[in-house]
């Protein structure tokens, strides 16, 4: 593609102590696309989405937006620059409420106090166009069940506008309705314009969305592939390391 | 979309009871608990002592608890982020030697000496801030050295006597020992508290209605105000027949309840709560937690530096025995007896007040039916010992 990716990564790579978690990863996202990254466990897709939503910070290498060098020290950082992530355990405050999870660290303000009914309505607006059902929007997220969780994580990702979405093994605690209803979610996603980056260590789930498939292997990019042309052998294999 | 109403199931009146029991178990009844122990807490010492309600007893409790209340309060904001000051006590201590030594002996103006302790007070919970925060060491274990060395400051600066008097004609000590509200003053602050309370009940109401979300009905809203105005008329009215509201114990609850506020309805408030609840969950959201875990435990060293200054007016003096051990652990008690959670991310400003009302009136109740003070310290830790035996219930019930 000749467009501009919307984020890219040059040469990242991470370790934590002896373990390389991510080792010269080049890896591009551009608008209007679905990218899956698959790989068996402890392939790093969790780091990856971890350097790019600056939760984690690269020992080496570049994360680029829009073509330009950018230094995400921190979540906020790379929300400010329009990257936000559901990570895999959600990272939800269990004793917040969902409306308190929704727009935590970014709450809406009026005359230097919270406006709770702004946010409250804009909870139910966004929970509503997720089709997704929550008893109540005042309850601690404690007392929601897992796919309810998610829900929330994910909701809470859209409230920005984010440019880039990167969802963390989204559907690793999903039934297969959930799955099909998310996929759905994910193809609005990128009809929306969004750039979308979907870690799994399951392939089935994601060929049917995914535009591409790029395949983590201990830390390194074991090979990419058009997901309308890839065969679930090839991949397999890729993901694997075994030899067809 | 659907909008909210169809989602809201109705309440099922006969569930009503069993919904109770589980926020009875979870905790989700916030100080209502408490409310209940403060009250059996009465009845049993006024039927035991008929002087124990009287209005002279109430007016001296409510004072007596001022101090130790304010530097509970900082205890709260400290255990809702899941940490603890040990050395609130003796961060009281040395405000109190502070401001008794630099307005007797070095003849500073009485407000400088105070605004110094209270930066002293500051400037300690700013380094107990960056120790936590640059190297993750557990607050539990530094705010024991923190006790240990400004314990020994406070000995310094109080010198060999280890006790220096403050002038009864000083403003602060005429603050704390014999200032009371004028009752035409008192009246006119509580109306408009419940003028203000009211109106933006209302107000919020009615953006809610105007929003198309869950309303509470009018009557609801009608009672809470009502409620609120009978329980202020009723302190006011009782305590002035005998001296009036303590300008100190005004003071204490006018800071309760603005942490409340901002506890509840800022941004910094949220975090708190999120950083105690789950800190790395926070951080991921983009909360600034370091600024938050430092600005906690500036806000709770200050609150214990000023708990001490007004400790030292109600005294008239300070010396070694100002914030003793004893007040640090009285303070930490009121907070989790108060029903702040030590697990962290829960619980509420007012717990300082509810919690050191309910031991300030087992320690005076006690007293008066001349109890000595080895009766005094078993209680009082059986009820602590309750409170926390209720916390980690609630917290186990919650994670079921």
């Amino acid at each position: 593609m000749s467009r501009t990716p919307v984020v890219s990564l040059r040469g990242v790579s991470r370790s934590f102590g002896a373990a390389r978690a991510l080792v010269g990863i080049d890896l591009d996202v551009h608008a209007h696309e679905v990218v899956a990254v698959v790989g068996d466990t402890g392939a790093g897709k969790s780091s990856l989405v971890g350097v790019l939503s600056g939760a984690l910070a690269p020992d080496e290498g570049q994360v680029l937006v829009d073509g330009a060098a950018v230094s995400l020290t921190d979540p906020a950082a790379a929300r400010a620059l329009g990257i936000a992530a559901v990570f895999q355990d959600l990272a939800l405050c269990a004793n917040l409420d969902v409306v308190e999870n929704l727009f935590l660290g970014q709450e809406t303000v009026r005359g230097g106090l919270l406006d709770e009914v702004a946010m409250e309505k804009e909870a139910w607006r966004l929970l509503g166009g997720l089709a997704a059902r929550v008893p109540s929007v005042r309850m601690p997220v404690a007392a929601l069940s897992g796919a309810q969780r998610r829900s929330v994580a994910i909701a809470r990702v859209l409230l920005g506008e984010p440019r880039v979405v990167l969802l963390d093994e989204p559907t690793a605690s999903l039934g297969l309705t959930q799955v099909a209803e998310f996929l759905t979610l994910v193809e609005r996603l990128r009809e929306r314009g969004h750039a979308v980056l979907i870690t799994s260590h399951s392939l089935s789930d994601l060929q049917a969305v995914a535009d591409r498939i790029v395949v983590l292997r201990l830390g390194r990019t074991n090979g990419e592939f058009d997901a309308d042309k890839a065969s679930y052998e090839d991949l397999l294999a890729a993901m694997t390391g075994v030899p067809r | 979309m659907t909008g909210p109403t169809p989602l809201v199931t109705a309440q099922d009146p006969g569930s009503r009871s069993a919904q109770l029991r589980r926020r009875l178990a979870t905790g989700d009844l916030g100080s209502l608990p408490v409310v209940v122990v403060l009250v059996v807490v009465w009845v049993v010492f006024q039927a035991l002592s008929p002087t124990f309600l009287s209005a002279d007893n109430l007016v001296n409790l409510v004072q007596q608890s001022a101090a130790t209340g304010v530097i509970a309060l900082g205890v709260v904001l400290t255990l809702l982020l899941g940490q603890i000051d040990l050395s609130v006590g003796a961060v009281s201590g040395m405000a109190a030697a502070t401001v008794a030594v630099g307005s007797v002996r070095l003849g500073w103006p009485l407000w400088l000496a105070v605004l110094v302790a209270l930066a002293a007070g500051a400037l300690v919970g700013l380094l107990y801030g960056a120790v936590h925060t640059r190297l993750r060491v557990p607050s539990f274990v530094f705010t024991l050295a923190g006790l240990l060395v400004v314990t020994g400051l406070q000995l310094r600066v109080l010198g060999a006597q280890g006790s220096v008097n403050l002038p009864f004609q000083a403003w602060l000590v005429r603050f704390c020992q014999t200032a009371f509200l004028d009752p035409a003053l008192s009246w006119a602050i509580a109306g408009a508290v419940v003028v203000l309370y009211g109106a933006a009940r209302l107000r919020d109401r009615a953006r809610r209605v105007a929003a198309e979300l869950s309303a509470p009905s009018l009557g609801s809203v009608g009672l809470r105000v009502g409620a609120l105005a009978v329980l202020l008329a009723v302190t006011i009215a009782y305590l002035g027949t005998d001296r009036g509201v303590g300008a100190m114990f005004a003071l204490f609850v006018g800071l309760v309840a603005l942490t409340d506020l901002a506890l509840r309805r800022t941004r910094w408030g949220r975090s708190v709560r999120a950083v105690g609840g789950d800190a790395e969950a926070a951080r991921r959201a983009g909360v600034p937690v370091r600024r938050v875990l430092v600005s906690a435990f500036v806000a709770c060293s200050t609150l214990a530096a000023l708990g001490g200054v007004l400790a030292a007016g109600r005294l008239a003096a300070a010396n070694q025995a100002t914030g003793a051990p004893e007040v640090a652990l009285t303070a930490i008690a009121a907070a989790v007896i108060g029903g702040t959670s030590m697990y962290g991310g829960r619980g509420s400003a007012w717990s300082a007040l509810l919690g050191i009302l309910v031991i300030q009136s087992v320690s005076t109740g006690l007293t008066l039916l001349n109890q000595d003070q080895a009766v005094r310290l078993v209680v009082t830790g059986l009820v602590l010992g309750v409170a926390v035996v209720v916390d980690g219930l609630q917290r186990r019930a919650r994670e079921s």
